[in-house]
């Protein structure tokens, strides 16, 4: 801990956001997670890789307990935000929600106005005292998102009658309306055209140091682009872990070489 | 490489594929032909289908719009208090309405009546048995008519009436046409004399049942249904859609919650006659209510219709899609906010949907109520919720009964009255589907 006042140094010494010790996760009897142990630091973007089926969704969905939501799924290990295990008892999943947030891979805003989606989160957690808060929270959110100027003179269309690119972005501000600390993202591009990635690449890299992210994605580039560490999955195990740099140059194990340079996948 | 290769072997070398050879062009033909077929097939089924629908209808009308018309004969009443029974200075007397209701509840309007048919002559038997009450009603009115006379319309004796709109084969011999000879030249006799008119039938659309076909009437029947349909929409409604929502989004998944929902679906199938006898024996013998009432058909109705609308209620709620549901809770939704703003809502025109369907079945059944005791004879339009009362198709099905010629038009115009409230109900659940229908 900290003695003097002052803000902690950003940099590899200042404490991680979130620590993942040991987890494995099961469905029913399958194990789709295998003793899988990870920091994500506060001011970086963690990107997860690794061939389709080996368990990244799954691992995502661990650090908001989203898992919970499956029936026949069961997590095992630790998971810290903060210092305080997720996993715990005592754990309020509904707060746990609001302080990581999660964009999913299809756009699924609320088939109500632009104003209702960004203005839903704010209103259940009591973030805004009036209106004049909320639509400065809105605002705000949009603006983040960068979709402020196409969508301000249609505040009261319907959210699902955007294109896809502005759907995701308007769920990126859903998620930012919150004011979360860590916000998860998966394959938020899968569905999108190389424009619409592109901005949401922006916005990725505007958000860094405000949110801890971490980001699962299919595409190497897109990886290598936005984020600084990288988890390589292969068969439901951490294969390699490290600076993004590093995993894209000059990966230590063989099978994350091979599936990075596209001999696998 | 070993480690992460999947197979890609080469899949085997294969002739091209020659679409042009006859055996092709025959598989094709085949296609082609089943398709037709299949296509000639449903057309013949739908027109079947539409062809027993437009008879159905044809004959119902045909036999039914005439319920809606009824005849009356012309008669020249005095209201003479002398065969009233009435004192006529203590009438004029009496500034109390209720008062002066009680004594002419008292008087001999009946006698009035004989009286004043006696003016037609040989066919004093024209006027229907139950004409008197038309002439209370006049003077309930108007208290200054006591010891006036005026010309007054009264419904006529259903064979008259049915004789007017020309039900009988007039050629046919006496004895097997169903009216006599009498009638018929008393009908010929009042009709060349201008005393007959035909007009929209009052009655029907405003009494109960009555013995005699000319003073029955729907709305006694239409006013318990109604009543019954409340019952039945306050009891099913809201426990059949809070059981569909806790079955379908809290309760744990289980060999308790399997044996439930095998019993619900099981109980959409069950015989609605054995839903009457349950209600006879919990709803009567149980708990002692009153036979024949509204409450207690809407009760056994809403046990009937509760399967029905927890099915369609988990329906609707498992068609809305699953993102919708991660996405609130993604950002921290408890469970019951997802289910309230979320998963209802978008749910709630397939939810209307099946609650509309089921009710409009409810509106249409008999057996049950049978059992419970509602098909007595009643004659008061029921006044709440605990008095004898009948329902539409139970009254329909007691008309068929009825061996009175006059009872045929009135089943087929009480058809054509539960018909058109089935319509309705069946035009508003498509209005609510389509006004709370969300695209996503
Ligand atoms: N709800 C579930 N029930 C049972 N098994 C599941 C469930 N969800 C995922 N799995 C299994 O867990 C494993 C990991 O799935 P996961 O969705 O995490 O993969 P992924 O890495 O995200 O793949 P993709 O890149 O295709 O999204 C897979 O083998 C999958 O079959
Ligand atoms: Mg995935």
């Amino acid at each position: 801990m900290n003695t003097n006042n002052a803000p902690p140094p950003v940099g590899s010494n200042q404490p991680p956001k979130m620590t993942a010790r040991g987890v494995n996760v099961f469905y029913g009897a399958k194990q789709a997670i295998k003793n899988v142990s990870l920091d994500v630091r506060a001011d970086e973007v963690t990107a997860f890789i690794g061939p389709s089926g080996c368990g990244k969704s799954t691992f995502l969905r661990c650090f908001n307990r989203m898992n919970d939501t499956v029936d026949s799924a069961r997590v095992e290990g630790e998971i810290k935000l903060d210092e305080t295990d997720i996993y715990a008892a005592s754990m309020d999943v509904v707060q746990l929600r609001a302080r990581v947030g999660m964009v999913f891979q299809k756009p699924n805003p609320f088939p109500k106005s632009i104003y209702e989606n960004i203005a839903y989160g704010p209103r259940i957690h009591g973030l805004a005292a009036n209106k004049t808060d909320m639509d400065g929270i809105v605002e705000g959110s949009l603006r983040r998102a960068g979709l402020w100027e196409e969508v301000k003179d249609r505040l009261g269309e319907s959210g699902t009658a955007m294109s896809g690119g502005q759907q995701q972005r308007l769920c990126i501000a859903r998620a930012i309306a919150v004011d979360p600390e860590v916000i998860l993202m998966d394959e938020p591009c899968s569905a999108l055209d190389p424009i619409a990635t592109a901005r949401i690449e922006e916005l990725i890299d505007d958000l860094r140091g405000k949110y801890a992210i971490i980001i699962v994605t299919h595409n190497m580039q897109q990886a290598a682009r936005v984020s600084q560490k990288t988890a390589f999955f292969h068969l439901g195990t951490m294969v390699e872990y490290g600076d993004t740099s590093t995993i894209f140059t000059n990966p230590s194990e063989g099978r994350t070489k091979d599936y990075i340079t596209g001999r696998y996948g | 490489m070993a480690t992460l290769a999947s197979s890609t072997a080469m899949p085997v070398e294969r002739e091209p594929t020659d679409w042009s050879s006859t055996r092709m062009q025959r598989r094709i033909a085949r296609r082609y032909a089943a398709e037709r077929n299949f296509r000639f097939l449903g057309l013949a089924a739908l027109g079947l289908a539409a062809s027993f629908l437009v008879f159905l209808l044809f004959t119902i009308v045909r036999d039914g719009w005439t319920g809606f018309l009824n005849t009356e004969v012309r008669v020249a009443v005095t209201y003479e208090p002398a065969i009233l029974g009435l004192d006529a200075g203590r009438i004029a007397a009496t500034a109390d309405p209720a008062a002066r209701r009680a004594a002419f509840r008292q008087a001999d309007f009946a006698g009035l009546m004989l009286a004043a048919s006696e003016q037609l002559g040989d066919f004093d038997s024209v006027v229907s048995e139950g004409a008197w009450l038309a002439l209370r009603d006049r003077l309930e009115a108007d208290p200054a008519l006591l010891g006036q006379t005026e010309q007054v319309w009264v419904p006529v004796r259903s064979t008259i009436d049915l004789l007017n709109k020309g039900k009988f084969d007039l050629e046919a011999p006496e004895i097997s046409r169903g009216v006599s000879d009498r009638d018929i030249r008393a009908w010929q006799a009042l009709e060349a004399q201008g005393k007959l008119r035909t007009g929209f039938n009052g009655i029907f659309l405003s009494t109960a049942d009555s013995t005699v076909p000319e003073l029955a009437g729907i709305w006694g029947a239409a006013l318990g249904s109604l009543l019954t349909l409340l019952v039945t929409i306050a009891v099913s409604f809201p426990v059949g859609v809070g059981a569909a929502i806790w079955l379908e989004e809290f309760a744990p998944r289980n060999r308790w919650t399997d044996i439930i929902e095998v019993s619900i679906n099981n109980l959409a199938a069950v015989p609605s006659i054995i839903f009457g006898l349950l209600g006879l024996a919990v709803f009567l013998n149980v708990f002692g209510m009153p036979r024949s009432a509204p409450l207690v058909g809407g009760l056994t109705l809403a046990l009937m219709t509760l399967p029905v609308i927890v099915i369609s209620t988990r329906v609707a709620i498992k068609s809305v899609p699953p993102s919708i549901r991660d996405a609130a809770l993604g950002i921290g939704a408890s469970p019951i906010q997802v289910v309230f703003q979320h998963v209802v809502p978008l749910a709630l025109p397939g939810i209307l949907t099946g609650t509309i369907i089921g009710i409009a079945r409810a509106l249409g059944e008999t057996a049950p109520l049978l059992l419970i005791g509602m098909r007595a004879f009643v004659v008061d339009t029921p006044q709440g919720f605990t008095q004898p009362a009948t329902v539409l198709p139970v009254q329909v099905f007691l008309w068929s009964d009825d061996v009175a010629r006059g009872f045929i038009e009135k089943t087929s115009a009480a058809i054509m009255v539960l018909m058109m409230i089935l319509i309705a109900m069946n035009s508003v659940a498509i209005y609510l589907r389509n006004k709370f229908e969300r695209r996503w």
